[in-house]
């Protein structure tokens, strides 16, 4: 009998399996396939190590495991460092390995060298990889049937019934509706990121009051005005800019700004008023320029778009051109990957992708085609001038038609431009950009804009572990081909392919890109994705709290025309989504973690939502974009040249106009957690600290917000003192105080009015206004102003 | 009848004042609430027992971002300017500029850098096999600070506020003092609850003034005074209390509760500490305080002592630019100068107060150069081998572990990767970094990842 025959037909137990993947091949990979694996540059000793069958053969000196015979296994002699000559792995590599990791290879040989890899060296890597396609992720998402429910009178939608159906499998009944006034509340931060005004409250309670069946209606109609209104926008295209990575500055070493990268922001808040179609919006962003447009303003919306691949990190002072081109590459693949498809590529830039089906064939593939754009980005002002600067790309004249403008080229590919028809649907659309807006304002007459167009068509070459010094066999420009159903676009010889991949990343059968954006919708909704790492669809990710569900929506989503509006209001017109928030004993001890969805999450709202809703409460919010950006003003230059004006900027208008600049996030912004904006956030951190104490007790921005409020309640006439403690709860709160906490603030403002008149000499208005100014930021800061919760405000208040 | 209570008039004011809600009460009652409340949290936050008995009680780690040079500093490499000139690696081999002496009972060797700090040789132990994964600075400072480069991890100070608690609840139990910005992930604590982040105080600028606490943000009311805040304060926590009760106890909401009382201490306590104004003039002239070229670093250091006798568990303070790819000779003597005084006189400070002793001392950047350089004036990136020292904690001083090869280029003997000085940094805290973990996505993290060897040899 064989060795090979001793191991290779006793299947190895799941335990063993097992202590193999946990102590045993990741220490073959790291430390040892270097050099003893089929895909090693060079084998050493003729020994291979990355299959069952080759450990077993072994190399030069003779087979390197004998199942259960510790002194035979030349592996073992390596690692423990016997013998002079093999010892393993060698000095350069690390020297010897731990005494632990030893133990383990012994007892894995005491053990039998139990080995789960299958087949011979040379075809390890793709059978691993047939493997990792099968994982669910990478399966066109599957239409189910509505699962049967217990409960028939629960569900409102289809929605519901897949999640009802998921928590009656755990014994799990949902908590009770939540309060009009709350779910009011809950639907107004979600939608557009501000408080409901007191009198659509007040009309909603009263529609409530009706019944079931009015509020729904009711409600219905509030979410359609909010989705219509333009401060949806504002908040939805505020959560694709946390995963495009949007700032308006290089950050990295040298930090220049980028004074027209505003235009993308503004860019993306339009396509979600607009509700553009998810995949259009897409494809925009990775190849806009290479659409075809038929008119000025669309092709300024196409460039802009691109800016996508544009506004990333760059360290503009790098010496090396080709890391630079490199590094820029890899940041569009990052992005690109991470953002659409849910999927972390860019590992593989100087590996095989240890547990998606990527390899580094596939990486520089997709490199290609990002290195066959020329990238436009600015940086080359008087002021900061860089060794990598680059132009900007001009903007159409949109008072003019395209072919009266001859340095305006249309670069679309003959294929395109033939297949594609342009459509013409923005007759009559507030013309925001270059030429047709008498008011505007000197940055928008700034005619440029970042982006990309097609530069020398070229393919990449693989580098090795990264490094551009280090250049390997050069790979044809592609797509991931693993990730392809069906047969891979080809890539043109005249054209990068950028305009394939878009097309790529947007076919209905790509199993990723419409899964990974209802989960970004949902978990934005909820708290949390049906896959709660929401950037990472991979095996290192975590797996769909409710498949079946995710594949409806996905499914649905596609179908009704990537809409990411009618995707919304499918989601908050269920009923899990107006659950209350109410803790239930029986349900926490089955599912802690509330992945049922049992009852709705409380959250705390976001950094924009709580900057906005002082400046709503405070009557000071002017909800006029302001047309450009402070950026834009400062003009070229370095960021750390404006650090503090940036950092303190303070204006009334929407958190998402505020400067974006690395580094130098506005502290008002910072303080809650605002997503990094040099890493493709696609779940923000939510927490309680100091620094955020400190804020909003100390902060000039919230006394003035504080103030005002104190004001905006003084002066109304009607009002008596009572009524002015209402009015402040309302607008602050969105609900009256009940009649204990009426009388709490009472007493604590007469008590505050008495201490500040020994303040201001005894001048009573001033006092007064002081007081309600305070009692006004007790409100900003209260715990209840920050979360959506319900408060179930009881009738008891605690007297401070 | 005047149906309008007139908030305004001072009679009823004083109607009301009279009327047995007297300030004493409402405080007394806010503070059972506010401690009813905070309990759970406090306790999360308390001292906590370490694994096993701890050498260090704090940590103060004097990280130099950008790579300092190994072979000019810390590791001593004759053969190196015996061979200089001669092709090495990507350039020709560059001679260290710097003479190298014995220090100490212990003939440590030492560069003439710093002369000051070497005659601390025999409290030193030098860590001169270093290495790390990526020669580039934004992973390699990553990974110095959390284990980590492709994921957000919680930071090295963060873990050990996890695993040891606070000595104080009127400061930060981790401070980070002037890091570089744009990388919050150094003092963040990631998934580990965020109430173990570091607070970053200032930032590290060339441009930047002499930290001191105007760089703690909002740490100041412009329009109440002390006492009308804290009544301020006390409304607030009785609405949030009320909302913890109807929210059947939401720690996010117990969290917001605890913010605020340490917030409100720490506005006491922050610009206290950090107020040096109270230092005889010998401790400031032996930091370098007030002179050039020290004073910027000097106050750090001296900070940093002040926050470590206020009891705070982790201390980072930060100097730039140590990455000398040109002119070497002259910027790292730039460096080393506005250094070398004021940690030797940390070291001093400490030792005269008795603190040396349960103090962990840690210097070091990244990653540490290569030999060779393209203009025989500078050094290139070098993660496979690489200097940095440790002192006091129950440091074995005057020792050195590990070894690079002739030329400084690797780590040979005893390599020390990133993994393993973290896990001998928790261990000198007493704390064991295989047990040391925190649940997350289904599965317990630890600092050290699967990795991870205490250096027992660094220890007395």
């Amino acid at each position: 009998m064989t060795v090979s025959a001793l191991a290779g037909e006793q299947k190895p137990t799941d335990e063993q399996v097992a202590f193999f993947e946990k102590n045993i091949r990741p220490v073959l990979v790291s430390k040892c396939y270097d050099c003893h694996s089929s895909k090693a540059e060079k084998v050493k000793g003729g020994l291979l190590l990355d299959s069952r069958d080759a450990m077993l053969k072994g190399g030069d000196t003779g087979p390197s495991v004998v199942p259960g015979k510790l002194d035979e296994s030349l592996i073992i002699a390596a690692l423990r460092y016997a013998d002079k000559d093999t010892q393993m792995p060698p000095q350069k590599s690390g020297g010897k390995l731990s005494d632990e990791v030893i133990a383990n290879f012994e007892q894995w040989v005491r053990m039998g060298a139990p080995d789960p890899r299958d087949g011979s060296s040379k075809s390890v890597a793709e059978l691993d990889k047939e493997k990792a396609l099968q994982f669910w992720s990478f399966q066109v998402p599957k239409k189910s049937l509505l699962p049967p429910v217990k409960d028939a009178s629960w569900s409102r939608t289809e929605i519901d019934r897949f999640v009802l159906a998921a928590m009656e499998g755990k014994e799990i009944k949902p908590v009770a509706d939540t309060e009009p006034r709350a779910l009011l509340r809950r639907a107004y931060f979600d939608l557009i990121g501000m408080p409901p005004p007191t009198e659509v409250a007040n009309a909603f309670l009263a529609e409530s009051a009706k019944g079931s069946e009015a509020q729904q209606k009711a409600f219905a109609a509030i979410v359609d005005q909010l989705l219509a209104s333009s401060q949806y926008g504002e908040r939805w295209g505020r959560h694709w800019l946390d995963v495009a990575r949007y700032a308006e500055s290089t950050g990295k070493e040298s930090n220049n700004l980028y004074p027209t990268a505003w235009r993308y922001r503004d860019y993306v808040i339009e396509c979600f008023n607009e509700d553009k179609p998810y995949d259009e919006f897409i494809r925009e962003q990775i190849a806009g320029d290479l659409m075809g447009s038929s008119d000025a303003s669309e092709y300024n919306d196409h460039l802009t778009a691109t800016g996508f691949l544009a506004i990333g990190t760059k360290n503009i002072v790098e010496k090396k051109k080709l890391t630079f081109t490199m590094d820029l590459v890899d940041e569009q693949i990052d992005v690109t990957s991470r953002a659409v498809l849910g999927l972390t590529v860019s590992c593989a830039r100087c590996h095989d992708h240890k547990y998606d089906p990527v390899t580094m064939r596939d990486y520089y593939g997709l490199a290609g085609i990002f290195r066959s754009a020329e990238v436009f980005y600015g940086t080359n002002g008087k002021k900061n001038r860089g060794l990598n600067s680059s132009k900007l790309l001009p903007l159409a004249d949109e008072t003019k038609s395209l072919s009266e403008q001859p340095g305006i080229v249309q670069q679309s590919t003959a294929k395109l431009a033939d297949t594609k028809p342009v459509k013409n649907k923005k007759q009559g659309k507030k013309k925001t950009y270059a030429g047709a807006d008498r008011n505007e304002t000197p940055q928008q007459m700034m005619h440029e804009v970042m982006g990309v167009r097609d530069g020398r068509i070229t393919d990449s070459p693989t580098y090795l572990k990264g490094e551009t010094d280090d250049p390997g066999p050069v790979v044809p420009r592609s797509v991931i081909p693993l990730l392809t159903k069906g047969t891979a676009p080809s890539m043109p010889s005249n054209a990068s392919g950028r305009y394939q991949l878009a097309e790529w990343l947007t076919t209905k059968d790509n199993p990723l890109t419409a899964r990974v954006m209802v989960n970004r919708v949902w978990q934005h909704l909820f708290g949390q994705g049906i896959v709660r790492t929401s950037d990472n669809f991979g095996a290192t990710g975590e797996r769909p709290t409710h498949p079946e569900l995710l594949d409806y929506l996905a499914i649905r989503f596609m179908d009704e025309g990537w809409s990411v509006k009618k995707l919304i209001r499918e989601i908050v017109l269920s009923r899990v989504y107006q659950l209350g928030t109410r803790v239930d004993e029986t349900n926490s001890q089955i599912d802690p973690g509330n992945r049922l969805l049992w009852r709705a999450n409380p959250r705390r709202l976001d950094a924009e939502a709580i900057r906005d809703a002082m400046l709503t409460a405070s009557g000071l919010m002017d909800l006029k974009p302001p047309g450009g950006s402070m950026v834009a003003s400062a003009g070229d230059g370095f960021a750390s040249a404006y650090s503090n004006r940036f950092v303190n900027a303070q204006f009334h208008y929407r958190s998402v106009y505020l400067p974006i600049v690395r580094d130098f996030v506005p502290s008002c912004l910072e303080v809650f957690d605002f997503a990094e904006p040099s890493l493709v956030v696609a779940n923000r951190d939510t927490t309680n600290v100091p620094s955020q104490a400190l804020y909003l007790m100390n902060n000039e921005f919230v006394i003035e917000q504080s103030k005002a409020l104190a004001h905006r309640i003084s002066v109304a006439p009607e009002l008596d003192h009572k009524g002015r403690i209402s009015l402040a709860y309302e607008l602050a709160l969105c609900r009256p105080p009940t009649d204990a906490e009426r009388a709490r603030a009472d007493v604590f403002l007469r008590d505050e009015v008495k201490d500040l008149l020994k303040q201001s000499n005894g001048k009573t208005p001033a006092a007064a206004e002081a007081a309600y100014a305070t009692f006004c930021q007790a409100l900003f800061a209260s715990a209840e102003f920050r979360f959506l919760a319900d408060a179930l405000p009881n009738q008891s208040a605690q007297m401070p | 009848m005047n149906t309008t209570p007139s908030f305004l008039t001072r009679r009823e004011m004083l109607q009301r004042g009279t009327a047995g809600f007297g300030y004493l009460a409402f405080s007394a009652l806010a503070a059972s609430g506010a401690e009813q409340s905070a309990k759970p949290v406090i306790n999360a936050m308390s001292p906590k027992q370490p694994h096993f008995p701890a050498k260090a009680k704090r940590v103060i780690f004097l990280c130099m971002q950008g790579a300092p040079s190994h072979m000019d500093t810390f590791d001593y490499k004759p053969k190196l300017n015996a061979d200089a000139g001669k092709p090495g690696g990507k350039g020709n081999l560059v001679g260290s500029p710097y003479a190298f002496q014995q220090r100490g009972k212990s003939g440590l060797w030492i560069s003439e850098l710093f002369p000051n700090l070497s005659q601390h040789a025999d409290e030193m132990c030098l860590l001169r096999s270093m290495n790390t994964d990526i020669p580039n600075h934004p992973q390699g400072f990553t990974m110095l600070h959390t284990g980590s480069t492709n994921f957000v991890r919680p930071s090295l100070g963060s873990w050990v506020v996890y695993g040891l608690g606070k000595e104080t609840q009127e400061l930060p139990g981790f401070i980070s003092l002037s890091p570089p910005l744009g990388n919050a992930g150094v003092y963040g604590s990631a998934f580990l609850p965020a109430i173990y982040q570091g607070m970053r105080i200032g930032a590290l600028k060339e441009t930047d003034e002499a930290i001191s606490s105007d760089a703690v943000h909002d740490i100041r009311n412009s329009m109440l005074t002390t006492a009308l805040q804290r009544k301020q304060l006390d409304y607030v926590q009785a609405m949030n209390n009320d909302l913890l009760k109807s929210t059947g106890g939401d720690s996010e909401v117990e969290g917001v509760i605890q913010s605020y009382e340490q917030a409100f201490k720490m506005q006491g306590s922050v610009p206290r500490v950090m107020d040096i104004s109270n230092e005889s003039k010998a401790t400031l002239d032996l930091y370098g305080v007030g002179s050039e070229p020290t004073d910027k670093f000097a106050r750090q250091c001296l900070l940093a002592r002040r926050f470590a006798e206020a009891g705070v568990r982790f201390i980072e303070i930060s100097h730039g630019s140590w990455d000398h790819h040109s002119n070497l000779k002259s910027r790292l003597s730039s460096n080393c100068a506005q250094t070398d005084k004021p940690i030797a006189a940390l070291l001093t400070d400490l030792k005269q107060r008795g603190m040396l002793k349960d103090t962990l001392i840690i210097w070091g950047g990244e990653f540490g150069r290569t030999p060779d350089g393209r203009n025989g004036d500078g050094r290139n990136h070098n993660a496979k081998g690489f200097a940095m020292w440790m002192a006091g904690g129950g440091i074995n001083g005057g020792t050195s572990y590990g070894s690079t090869d002739d030329y400084g280029h690797a780590a040979v003997d005893k390599p020390m990767h990133i993994h393993d000085l973290h896990a001998t940094i928790l261990a000198a805290l007493g704390l064991d970094h295989e047990k040391l973990t925190y649940q997350y996505a289904g599965r317990p993290f630890r600092l050290t990842n699967v990795s991870g060897k205490v250096a027992k040899e660094v220890f007395a």
